[in-house]
């Protein structure tokens, strides 16, 4: 059988022009686009002695602006700490309002999900200077900026876990009668607590990455030195800056991954 | 009566580790919220707020587009254009470093290691610390954010191929080796095709996230929408803070849209 087959014509390639013209198309965007923002090579691989000299300048970092960033950085922290939280509060109606097995009225599962995609595309940083405008340059706009900003993580990360739970104890308490208010507290949460209380380490992640660069805009934390040292050509502080954030992360990133591993 | 008692027993260092558990959770609050300075609200929090809203419920529409000088069309396409350019240039750099960070590609195990540690250390420099450093090199403006979008996307972009190479059946490998393939045909006939699909769709969702960050690096001067928007937000201009928000807005949900209906399509 296989034998007569193999015996017939070599069958015909499918001709691939379509893949190609997507191929160019994609190279013309591309190139159009460089073009757009005057991205010159030229001009970058001119430049590049100048790079060296900053990365020359970078070392040895200024171990001494460890000590004096240390602050900085525990203020850091705790915007990251204080902003997850309460983005976790705000999160939790937001979460069982967005999740399609939660609520019967379909147009206010749509709604809320319209408002949280709306939410997330605002960045982080253009929240942090409208919270800087609003409420000063201190800590206190970070921490609005990030609570705002873990609203859209966590509600989002949480209510598709929560449209992939066993509806099997949903079903039989409703059976016996159970308030909507007691249907979510026994039937619901159990199920879905680890996954969001992983989401919240995972967004808590974010935020510190975040809250880095928040003083960028005013917004208190770390981020105030690198304007500091980016404007005093200070670039031993740079890196000392960039390090002290690397350290910290690494440090925050594998707690919470041994917290999470041990969640799920 | 025994399991009775090792079950009391557990009962109890359960109740023992949820009080420890619940000693540290709330000594780190006392230790965060005592640490904030309350400077109190400034006189003019609600008098800003109200301008803000009323800025957002009346946008400055003749901003969007302006014969001369800059207008909301052009930052955005401006935006667009280092997100793309961005992507490009990191896809580029990202394709090797993740073959060779993968480690069931590499025989020796410091080798897909160390490609690992460096991505590792990419991720976790932010892009606008990026930007900041290639603004001194190239100048402020929409090159020096499109290379710090590029160099940033690249340590997320390796990692995610990494995981997607060795997370591929070994079958078809194998297969060339049998036949004596070499390490390029190995790579070229077994490897790649197994894993575009799985490349496009990490780089989709790198596309998505530069999108934001682009909108973002105008902040310090590295292109973008974010530029007007700033100054935008510093001369109190409300409205036309409003329409650049709303601009935003629209473009990054029809990137997301596309960019997650391309990604289903391809998976």
């Amino acid at each position: 059988m296989t034998q007569l087959e193999l015996n017939g014509s070599v069958p015909v390639k499918p001709p691939r022009t379509s893949f190609y013209l997507f191929l160019s198309g994609l190279v013309i965007i591309v190139f159009l686009s460089a073009v757009y923002i005057e991205a010159d090579p030229v001009q970058f691989a001119l430049n590049s002695a100048n790079m060296l000299d900053l990365l020359v300048r970078m070392v040895p970092p200024d171990w001494s602006y460890f000590v004096t960033t240390t602050p900085a950085m525990l203020d850091t922290i705790r915007m990251a700490l204080i902003g997850t939280t309460i983005g976790t509060i705000f999160s939790i109606p937001i979460m069982f309002l967005c999740a399609r097995n939660m609520f019967s009225a379909q147009w206010l599962v749509q709604g809320c999900r319209l408002a949280l995609n709306i939410l997330r595309t605002i960045p982080d940083l253009l929240l942090a200077a409208i919270f800087a405008a609003i409420l000063g340059f201190s800590p206190l706009a970070g921490i609005a900026a990030l609570g705002v900003f873990s609203i859209g993580i966590i509600a989002k990360l949480s209510y598709e876990a929560i449209e992939n739970i066993d509806d099997g104890p949903l079903e039989s308490m409703t059976a016996v009668g159970a308030t909507k208010l007691q249907w979510i507290a026994f039937g619901v949460i159990p199920q879905v607590l680890p996954h969001i209380v992983s989401y919240i380490l995972y967004t808590f992640e974010i935020n510190i990455r975040a809250a880095a660069i928040l003083g960028l805009v005013g917004a208190g934390g770390i981020g105030l030195f690198y304007n500091r040292a980016l404007g005093y050509f200070a670039y031993d502080q740079v890196m000392a800056l960039i390090l002290y954030t690397l350290v910290v992360v690494v440090i925050i990133d594998f707690i919470s991954l041994k917290i999470r591993e041990h969640l799920l | 009566m025994r399991a009775s008692h090792s079950l009391t027993k557990q009962n109890y260092m359960r109740r023992a580790k949820f009080i420890l558990l619940f000693i540290i959770i709330s000594s780190m609050y006392i230790w965060a919220f005592a640490g904030i300075q309350y400077s109190g609200l400034l006189d003019s929090a609600w008098p800003v707020t109200k301008s803000i809203i009323s800025g957002f419920v009346s946008p400055d529409l003749e901003y969007i587009y302006n014969r001369e000088g800059e207008d909301l069309l052009r930052g955005l396409v401006e935006t667009l254009a280092i997100a793309v350019v961005g992507i490009a240039l990191s896809v580029v750099l990202a394709v090797p470093i993740g073959l060779w960070a993968a480690r069931n590609l590499s025989s020796r195990y410091y080798l897909s290691s160390s490609g690992k540690v460096s991505l590792s250390f990419l991720r976790t420099l932010p892009d606008i610390v990026l930007a900041l450093l290639f603004i001194k090199v190239v100048g402020p403006g929409a090159f020096a954010g499109m290379l710090a979008l590029g160099i940033g996307a690249i340590g997320m972009l390796g990692k995610l191929y990494a995981e997607e190479v060795e997370g591929m059946d070994p079958g078809p490998v194998e297969a060339i080796i049998a036949v004596g393939g070499n390490k390029w045909q190995q790579l070229a006939f077994g490897v790649i095709p197994q894993v575009v699909p799985g490349f496009i769709s990490a780089t989709l969702y790198r596309f998505e996230i530069n999108m934001r960050s682009a909108a973002t690096l105008g902040v310090i001067g590295a292109g973008g929408i974010g530029t007007p928007l700033i100054f935008s937000i510093q001369s109190r201009n409300w409205e036309r803070v409003g329409i650049i928000l709303i601009g935003i807005v629209i473009v990054v949900l029809i990137v997301d849209l596309l960019s997650s209906y391309l990604r289903k399509k391809i998976v």
